[in-house]
């Protein structure tokens, strides 16, 4: 169980969500028929209550996402996103270290954070009768962290090792790593979500006070409560324990624009390690920033038609057929705040190298653009479209999740109930025509793990932080 | 779905099922059913109308610990039963799935191994699913070249476990810990194994432990009694009744403590400590899991998690848990920290072991643990992907039918007096096996 909480930390964090994220895990995003029933409300401080019932069972997920994540940094305090998440764990005036985790453990909940590029996020599960436990401990934090210096130090330690368990010791998250440093150069999902080494190094208690005074704010927070509830009686609660947070004045974040790319890019990462393995990545447009908006359900169904599922055309055609690789898959996220990447990985087969996968991989692309893509096809994706909806409603902390994700990201969580109707609309030659247009050598980067002895001295660890 | 995604949803799998230790209110806990096939499957089923879908789940004992001579065998057969079967091959299979958008899996751990299907239940769609399925389940190809292609990505899975400090940790835990006992048969195989493995092999490996008399068959979801019976039959129906496989040789307990460590080039070392802990249905079980929770269970709250992580911020994550398998499974604490704090963590953790099997929890801490363990009980079946994990562990380890509802009133009469001799007499502080990995600790660095 505990083994779960830290798991649970380390899937969730936005890394993970954002780079990792598969177009199966999306294809079973958002539905067609059923409406989502999610009711909203705004206090007057501007906190946004969102609240979906669902009676299946007596339990409740809480959730409060705050609109800051490591796209808000700038450079040299990179990760303070991610370590102030941490130190919301350490004790405000009214509830010592620790506290907060012991109460909701002796009501029986489950906790956690979690911090990505354009959100941090933080919740709790509970039997119903005890969200106000939830709602009286998350008011307290927003505004009455004790940030102690003592606590801080041990707090970084704990991050520290975070990132050498989650990325220094792991071949292919430091690819991840330097790919996106490389495909992104004055956009902010140019840094890691968990922060460059040396800014955390340099990282102090005083730079985290007025991080948390400007993000974390009522009107700058969005309640997601899904679960055997009532959304009238949720509003109380709410009210209950949240009115009384004055507002901030936020400012707004500054745009940084990508610079327009001017050709490819190839980066090769040499580390100790067994497997080459190659990432690929285009520039394209999310749902948030498309002047089209059909594009970015189009390159949703590409990303399908390439790896959702066992029968795309991935696995067929280049694990299968070719043999080439053993594991290719196509990646996009729809919902992100600044424009993103349309991914492609692979780990080769034994015996081909990786510009042989790499060359297989373009002429996959390269087919996309050439002819159409089958009516089956598209008739595969939209029955896992439907299926996934019905999937997702197994899950409250998803729904929950996709909620959240929607409203802070700034498109609104009205989205997650067209998805469905917006992908099944997608006809072939709109996926033909943004696989032309994006899918260029000009806005693409490429990213080679090339293994180095495992038992070399020079290549062990010269990490010095 | 090639081996290497295939290893991290059996990771994902295996944790799913460590959490399979619950705890509810009574009148909350769903209602099982429970009969036979003709041909002697057991059937585990919850009526679950509230969503139109079903989850089917069908376990065999066929996991690693039969793997007997051929490291890997177990997992390469469960691998191959998608891998073209009936008039389908490989394609056509995954095909049938995704046209009707089920999702389709396979897996295979020490005990079990099996497949799970998640469908909506629409008669069209969840016909084809299940007429896939049970092609799947009886007439396997287990084509040739296939067969070649799968060896080849499972090595390519193995050389993946070679840049993974934490699976290297891993595999020489088992090794050690379990010796001869078929427990210490990596799952994967080895590279020596897996080239050995012939299609003989998987097809005798396949008549012996894939037969009805072997097989646990578990639906959750949207179909009623006489559905469920029909689909259970159409199912396996097909199968030879067989045998159930025999019965395990019992785990050994340890006689010496024993220290392993490899070199490997990462900034973190991967401490892991242990020994054989518990079974399924073991008479100590309530005693040892409440302990354990307090122990390293329970995250911040644990002793564990307090000492390494929130006193000195040693480590991200440290634990302990214990995985009850059919035999004894793994009592397992553990930790990955830098190189230099390597010793100091470790002393911690075997400190902070002797310390609670010599004092005991506090009064205190077991009124923590009571209150979150029942607490939370509606949180661990409040989906059908919960219900289905419990049902198909509970008819597996032919657990008693009312093990969730009896599990709170289990929790609340374990005392701390309890837990001390539980891990008095079941844990041996000096007989404990300890695995490290990681790089030398050269300098102090700059923290």
């Amino acid at each position: 169980m505990q083994r779960c909480i830290t798991m649970l930390r380390a899937m969730m964090l936005g890394l993970l969500i954002f780079t990792g994220i598969s177009s199966v895990a999306l294809a079973s995003e958002g539905g067609a028929h059923s409406k989502s029933a999610v009711h909203e409300f705004t206090l007057k401080n501007g906190l946004k209550l969102l609240v979906k019932e669902d009676h299946r069972a007596p339990v409740v997920v809480s959730q409060i996402w705050y609109k800051v994540g490591s796209s808000y940094e700038h450079d040299g305090i990179t990760g303070i996103s991610h370590v102030l998440e941490h130190m919301m764990f350490k004790g405000t005036k009214k509830h010592g270290p620790g506290e907060f985790s012991k109460i909701i453990a002796e009501n029986g909940g489950r906790e956690n954070a979690f911090t990505g590029r354009d959100y941090t996020a933080y919740f709790q599960q509970l039997e119903k009768s005890r969200l106000p436990i939830s709602f009286e401990l998350e008011a307290d934090r927003m505004r009455n962290l004790t940030l102690l210096p003592k606590q801080f130090k041990k707090e970084l330690a704990v991050v520290m090792e975070e990132r050498q368990m989650r990325t220094e010791d792991k071949p292919d998250a430091l690819v991840d790593e330097k790919f996106n440093a490389a495909a992104w150069i004055s956009s902010p999902y140019h840094h890691p979500v968990i922060g460059w080494i040396n800014d955390l190094n340099n990282l102090t208690v005083r730079d985290l006070r007025p991080w948390y005074a400007r993000w974390y704010a009522p009107n700058n927070a969005t309640l997601v409560v899904v679960g055997d509830v009532k959304a009238d009686k949720v509003l109380k609660l709410a009210q209950k324990y949240f009115a009384a947070i004055p507002p901030s004045r936020l400012r707004p974040v500054k745009p940084r624009i990508e610079a327009p790319q001017k050709g490819p890019r190839r980066i090769t990462v040499r580390v100790p390690a067994k497997l080459p393995y190659l990432l690929m990545g285009y520039k394209v447009p999310v749902l948030k920033t498309a002047k089209k908006e059909w594009e970015p359900y189009a390159l949703e169904v590409l990303a399908g038609i390439l790896s959702g599922g066992d029968s795309a055309r991935f696995p067929r055609e280049l694990v299968r057929k070719q043999q080439i690789a053993v594991s290719v898959n196509a990646g996009y996220n729809l919902y992100a705040r600044l424009p993103g990447l349309f991914t492609l990985d692979a780990t080769p087969a034994a015996g081909h190298s990786v510009a042989e996968v790499e060359k297989a991989i373009l002429a996959q692309l390269q087919r996309l653009k050439d002819r159409r893509v089958t009516a089956q096809e598209l008739a595969r994706i939209k029955a896992q479209v439907v299926a996934g909806k019905v999937y997702e409603r197994d899950s409250l902390f998803y729904q929950a999740m996709q909620l959240g994700t929607l409203e802070t990201v700034g498109l609104g969580w009205q989205r997650m109930d067209e998805y469905a109707s917006k992908v099944r609309a997608i006809t072939a030659e709109q996926v033909q025509q943004v696989a032309k247009k994006y899918l260029r050598e000009n806005s693409l980067t490429v990213a080679v793990l090339e293994p180095q002895p495992l038992n070399s001295a020079a290549s062990a660890s010269s990490h010095s932080h | 779905m090639s081996v290497v995604n295939r290893i991290r949803i059996l990771a994902i799998t295996f944790i799913l099922l460590m959490l399979n230790q619950v705890a509810v209110s009574a009148e909350r806990a769903p209602r099982i059913q429970t009969w036979k096939t003709d041909n002697g499957a057991k059937v585990m089923y919850v009526y679950a109308p509230q969503l139109p879908m079903v989850d089917v789940r069908i376990v065999f004992d066929a996991g690693s610990a039969r793997d007997g001579r051929q490291a890997g065998l177990a997992l390469l057969t469960n691998n191959m039963l998608s891998k073209g079967a009936g008039k389908w091959n490989t394609n056509a299979l995954a095909a049938r799935f995704d046209s009707v958008g089920a999702e389709f899996s396979t897996f295979a751990m020490r005990d079990m191994a099996g497949l799970s299907l998640r469908s909506l239940n629409d008669q069209k769609l969840l016909n084809k699913a299940i007429v896939t399925l049970q092609a799947i389940l009886t007439r396997p190809r287990f084509d040739n070249k296939e067969l070649a292609r799968i060896r080849r990505e499972t090595l390519i899975a193995l050389k993946a476990q070679l840049q993974s400090p934490e699976a290297i940790a891993d595999k020489m835990f088992y090794r050690a810990l379990y010796g001869q006992h078929p427990y210490a048969s990596p799952p994967l195989g080895t590279k020596g194994s897996i080239k050995s493995i012939s299609r003989k092999d998987v097809q005798a490996f396949y008549r012996r432990y894939y037969v009805a008399g072997n097989a646990l068959i578990a639906i959750v979801g949207d179909v009623d009694l006489r559905r469920a019976k029909q689909l259970a039959n159409k199912l396996i129906g097909k199968l030879p009744k067989g045998e159930h496989a025999p019965a395990l040789a019992p785990v050994r307990a340890l006689k010496k403590a024993q220290v392993l460590k490899k070199t490997y080039p990462s900034t973190q070392t991967h401490i892991l400590v242990g020994q054989p802990g518990l079974r399924r249905g073991d008479p100590d079980y309530f005693a040892l899991y409440v302990g354990n929770h307090i122990l390293g269970g329970s995250g911040f709250g644990s002793r564990i998690m307090k000492e390494i992580r929130v006193k000195r911020g040693l480590a991200y994550s440290s634990y302990s848990y214990f995985i009850p398998m059919r035999g004894l499974g793994p009592f397992q604490m553990g930790l990955q920290t830098s190189n230099d704090q390597r010793d100091e963590a470790l002393a911690l953790l075997d400190k902070t072991l002797r310390n609670f099997i010599k004092e005991g929890p506090t009064k205190e801490e077991m009124q923590q643990a009571i209150k979150n363990i029942t607490g939370g009980f509606p949180l661990r079946i409040d989906s059908n992907k919960d219900i289905i994990g419990y049902i198909a562990m509970i008819g597996f380890y032919d657990l008693p039918l009312d093990y969730l509802e009896t599990f709170n009133a289990n929790i609340e009469a374990v005392t701390a007096a309890k837990v001390q001799d539980a891990f008095r007499r079941r844990i041996h502080p000096d007989r404990l096996v300890t695995v490290l990995v990681g790089g030398d600790a050269p300098q102090k660095h700059g923290k």
